[in-house]
């Protein structure tokens, strides 16, 4: 399958390894170069060192929550144009508002689909 | 100078008074009034200002530096509080005639006459010291003046050579003609307040000349002054508030003191309530009373400190505002001071001997008189109301008799202010049953009896009696061993209470026991039905003004007994005023009536008390006014009525507060409600939470393993497997948990208790986990498990609290050298396993919470939180259902202790 940025960089951001594990073997079939984070503060490390141009990003994390991490990549200068998808089990109406007022393009929730995972990161790197 | 001058002097100043009460009491029985007018209202209460101001402050100041100002600061302070005190007191008084403070009180509880005769004896008793300091202070003015600069006089050698003598002679004399001229309150005494308000002036005028005179003739001003004293070491400390060694206790004590003395002291409640013509004029009273004593204080440490600097120890300090001004040869200042501390001690003697003798013959010798029945029969002519005033100048003799007596054994060795204090500290003595009397319907006679005795009687074991016994003229053995030697008893530190002086001990102890007496037996008795009609009037007063005597009892008398008692007791003119003054009052005419009813009783009971004080009043009425005229259906029915109203609104009362109660159960409940409906909630949310997580990884691993099962390799595939597997195995041990948890809370478990060894129950699942400590390298060890140790235990629950203790310290022991031991023993009644680990320990903040749902700790390990977050929750719930407890005991990085607790079994 082509896209348009074969080398486009993806951040995993969970605190269950088994999720992470899947996840990055779902998008690095794909051609994307991964990272992972475990935890909040992690995330933000990793992201500034990184640079990636999508995060995926859980919520219920212990220390830092996924929204917070959110807010503070928006404000990270270097990562203007990094895309936010928040993949989470919280899936009430009032959780998705928060996210996109965190900062997300997308909000998948948990347990996913994982062609509808690739397909929304696909056409994010596309038309993003 | 001469005795002849001085005395001529005095006279001069006395008749001149007499001369102004002469002119004002004509001036008003001719409708001119002068006496009356907020600012002549507000001097007159600065008869609060006696001799023990004018000569004793600066005494005080000599040696206690700023302490002789807490007597000042009191009132002051405290005026607004004293604004709405006044205020109901005087409607009260105004309602009832009510002519003293014993009948003020006695009132209020029933008109009662034992009351009156208790308040009567405390404030007579009480107030002898205090008026011993008066003479004692105009005597040695004399003294000074005639023998200054000369070695002290020796002491007379008779009582007729002594000056005090003659004082209280003068005294007597002046006061029995000047206040007791006439009966009834409601004709004021016009010419005794514009006397006394002049009088205020004098003193006031006489003590800034002395000031003035020292300040600035002495010494060239203030600067100068205070520099000077500042210089030395005994005058400068003076300056600090800690010169005046007094705690802030002790402050306290003595504001309150002074704020009881000036509503409660027989004179106060005299010019304050029952000459007062309008409650219009206390606003401004409250704040030039304060100013009045602003003025004549400002002078005192001044010339507290001239006199210190001026002369050695042989100079009494209580005389310096004589001696000052001659030691400057200024002789004419030193008479006018005199004059002016003349008008202090005077002013203050006429209306305390006046407000006393009224008391006393009112509620004393009356009484006394109408029981032995000499007085209401007689069938003399002799009228009445000259009677009366004949008993009160006897016993303005005998009061002043006494008051020289004191002042000759006791408080001559004594100070003035230390003597004035005790009064103060004893009329304190009616504070409760007065104020809570005005201000708490439940008080009964019998509580306001209590209080009273107690707190006199500890005012009197603590402060006169100790004084007499230093004098010699009581034995004083008491005073240093405690009576009958008992040391808890000594009369300066009571019950241990050592280390204040003696004022602020004596204080303290009377008025705690005195209030707490009023209240507790206030509570617990009943009040009769006059008390109670009495009670509600004092308290809410407003509601009565402008109105009648509320009385139950219908009482009639013969017109003539009527006329004939009035008579008796008012005079002849007085009786027809009155009973004229009805009948325009209530329209009636009653010349040719036989019977007076019920209102006219209670209207000429109320004249009567003006004259005699209620107490009395109501006895002589009973001696003509008869109930028994009403038959026993009609009294039953009032106090049936009565009663029933009464009964009525305590039904009222406890259904209300029944209401509230249920209300605030209901509320109570409804937050119970709420509150588990959010656990509820939270809890549904975390457990999916929970259960979505392994969902997750399983969903999707699945569908890789499925759909790109060629790209994988056989290890990756394998890891893939083992995964789904664990992660189906953490769903259905949460499923377990969460169903174990719904069982315990709605009881659906019993536990299948029996008697069971916990010692081989932990041998057992040790050895059952054995292959799992094994492959995390963790070493276990248990001791003190070699011998029984029984609890009545559910043995499948009790495995499972065990499990879960050894599987956590597993998880968190030390990754490399992990060690869990196993400590098990008995302990008095209980007994007890603990379970350590060697991890990283658990945070103090954390340790409350790890046993709550759903909290994890994250394992050294991998960083991450194992297990579903309710292992500790249920092993709780277990131990706690078993009668145990468990706690956590930790230090980050040593590790953490998990010691169970159960009911041993015996």
């Amino acid at each position: 399958m082509e896209h348009s940025t074969p080398s486009a960089k993806i951040l995993i951001v969970d605190d269950e390894p088994n999720i992470v594990l899947a996840i990055e073997f779902l998008l690095q079939r794909e051609g994307y170069r991964t990272e992972k984070a475990f935890d909040g503060l992690q995330a933000l490390e990793v992201a500034a060192a990184f640079q990636p141009n999508v995060v995926i990003l859980d919520v219920m994390m212990p220390g830092m929550d996924g929204f917070n991490v959110g807010q503070r990549i928006r404000r990270m200068p270097l990562l203007e144009n990094t895309k936010i998808i928040f993949l989470t089990a919280k899936g009430t109406q009032r959780d998705k508002q928060t996210g996109y007022a965190s900062g997300a393009e997308a909000y998948m929730i948990k347990p996913f689909d994982n062609d509808e995972l690739v397909t929304l990161v696909n056409e994010m790197l596309a038309y993003g | 100078m001469g005795l002849s001058l001085i005395v001529g002097c005095s006279l001069a100043y006395i008749s001149l008074l007499f001369l102004l009460a002469w002119w004002v009491d004509k001036r008003a029985d001719q409708g001119r009034s002068l006496a009356s007018g907020p600012h002549l209202y507000a001097l007159s209460l600065a008869v609060f200002c006696t001799a023990w101001t004018f000569f004793g402050s600066v005494g005080r100041a000599t040696t206690g530096g700023l302490s002789f100002l807490g007597v000042y600061l009191g009132p002051t302070l405290l005026a607004p509080l004293w604004y709405m005190l006044l205020r109901k007191m005087i409607l009260i008084s105004k309602n009832q005639r009510i002519t003293s403070i014993a009948d003020f009180i006695s009132s209020r509880y029933g008109k009662s006459a034992t009351i009156a005769v208790l308040v009567t004896v405390i404030a007579v008793l009480g107030i002898v010291p205090y008026i011993s300091i008066q003479l004692k202070a105009v005597a040695f003015g004399i003294n000074t003046l005639t023998h200054f600069g000369e070695a002290p006089p020796p002491p007379p050698a008779a009582f007729w050579l002594d000056a005090s003598f003659w004082v209280a002679i003068a005294m007597a004399l002046f006061t029995a003609i000047f206040g007791t001229r006439k009966l009834d309150p409601n004709e004021r005494h016009e010419g005794l307040v514009a006397a006394i308000a002049f009088e205020s002036i004098v003193k006031l005028v006489a003590f800034i000349a002395v000031g003035l005179f020292v300040t600035y003739g002495i010494y060239s001003g203030f600067g100068d002054l205070f520099g000077q004293a500042m210089a030395r070491p005994d005058t400068a400390r003076l300056l600090s508030f800690e010169g005046a060694g007094m705690t802030p206790f002790a402050w306290n004590i003595l504001c309150m003191l002074s704020l009881f003395a000036i509503v409660l002291l027989p004179r106060q409640f005299h010019v304050s309530v029952v000459e007062n013509t309008s409650p219009r004029h206390i606003p401004k009273a409250m704040w030039v009373f304060p100013l009045y004593l602003l003025l004549i204080n400002i002078f005192v440490l001044p010339i507290a400190l001239a006199g210190k600097m001026t002369f050695d120890a042989g100079v009494n300090p209580d005389t310096f505002v004589l001696s000052l001004p001659l030691s400057q040869g200024a002789e004419w200042l030193a008479l006018a001071a005199f004059i002016g501390g003349f008008s202090a001690a005077t002013s203050m003697v006429v209306v305390e001997a006046t407000a006393l003798s009224i008391m006393f013959s009112n509620h004393i010798v009356v009484p006394l008189l109408i029981k032995t029945r000499r007085f209401g029969r007689e069938q003399t002519l002799v009228d009445g109301a000259d009677r009366l005033l004949d008993i009160r100048r006897v016993s303005i003799l005998l009061l002043l008799f006494l008051a020289y007596l004191y002042q000759k054994t006791v408080s001559g060795a004594y100070d003035l202010v230390s003597v004035g204090l005790i009064s103060f500290a004893a009329v304190a003595q009616l504070a409760p049953a007065f104020i809570g009397g005005m201000y708490w319907k439940r008080a009964t006679k019998q509580g306001a009896v209590a209080g009273l005795v107690a707190g006199f009687a500890v005012w009197a074991y603590c402060l006169p009696l100790p004084n007499m016994a230093q004098s010699g003229i009581l034995p004083g053995a008491f005073v240093e061993d405690g009576l009958f030697g008992l040391t808890f008893l000594k009369p300066y530190a009571l019950f241990g209470l050592s280390g204040l002086d003696p004022i602020t001990h004596a204080a303290f102890w009377s008025l705690l026991l005195n209030t707490w007496l009023y209240a507790i037996v206030s509570i617990n008795t009943q009040p009769s039905t006059l008390n109670l009609t009495q009670a509600d009037l004092f308290v809410n007063i407003h509601k009565y003004i402008g109105g009648q005597d509320a009385d139950v009892l219908k009482r009639e008398a013969k017109v003539s007994d009527l006329r004939a008692l009035l008579n008796r007791f008012l005079g002849e003119s007085r009786t027809i005023a009155i009973f004229n003054e009805y009948e325009t009052m209530s329209g009636t005419s009653f010349s040719g009536q036989q019977t007076a009813q019920a209102d006219l009783v209670n209207f000429a009971e109320t004249h009567l008390a003006g004259a005699i004080g209620a107490a009395s009043a109501r006895l002589v009425m009973d001696s003509v006014a008869k109930a028994e005229t009403i038959t026993m259906e009609e009294v039953m029915r009032i106090l049936e009525q009565t009663r029933e109203a009464v009964e009525h609104g305590r039904l009222m009362e406890s259904k209300n507060a029944e209401l509230k109660a249920l209300a605030l159960q209901l509320t109570v409940a409804n937050e119970q409600l709420k509150t588990l409906d959010r656990l509820k909630a939270d809890f549904i949310t975390t457990v999916t939470h929970e259960l979505r997580t392994p969902v997750t990884s399983i969903k999707s691993l699945s569908k890789i393993i499925l759909d790109y099962s060629e790209e994988l390799d056989e290890p990756r595939k394998r890891e893939y497997l083992q995964i789904l597997v664990t992660e189906s195995e953490r769903i259905s041990r949460l499923i377990n948990q969460v169903l174990d948890i719904e069982k315990m809370e709605a009881n659906e478990a019993p536990l299948q208790l029996e008697s069971v060894d916990l010692s081989a129950l932990v041998h057992h699942v040790a050895t059952g986990m054995g292959q799992l400590f094994a492959e995390r390298g963790a070493t276990v060890r248990i001791t003190g498990g070699d011998s029984l140790l029984p609890v009545q235990a559910d043995r499948d629950r009790m495995v499972q609290v065990i499990v879960n203790l050894l599987s956590n310290a597993l998880k968190f022991c030390d990754p490399e050298a992990g060690l869990i031991e196993i400590r098990l023993r008995r302990q008095g009644p209980w007994a007890v396993l603990t379970v350590c680990d060697n991890g990283a320990g658990i945070p103090a903040t954390k340790q409350q919470m790890i046993f709550e749902k759903f909290t994890q700790l994250h394992s050294q390990a991998t960083g991450k939180p194992q297990g579903t977050g309710l292992g500790l929750f249920i092993t709780k719930s277990i131990v706690e259902k078993h009668g145990g407890s468990i706690r956590v005991q930790s230090e980050p990085g040593k590790g953490a202790a998990f010691e169970v607790q159960l009911p041993a079994d015996v």
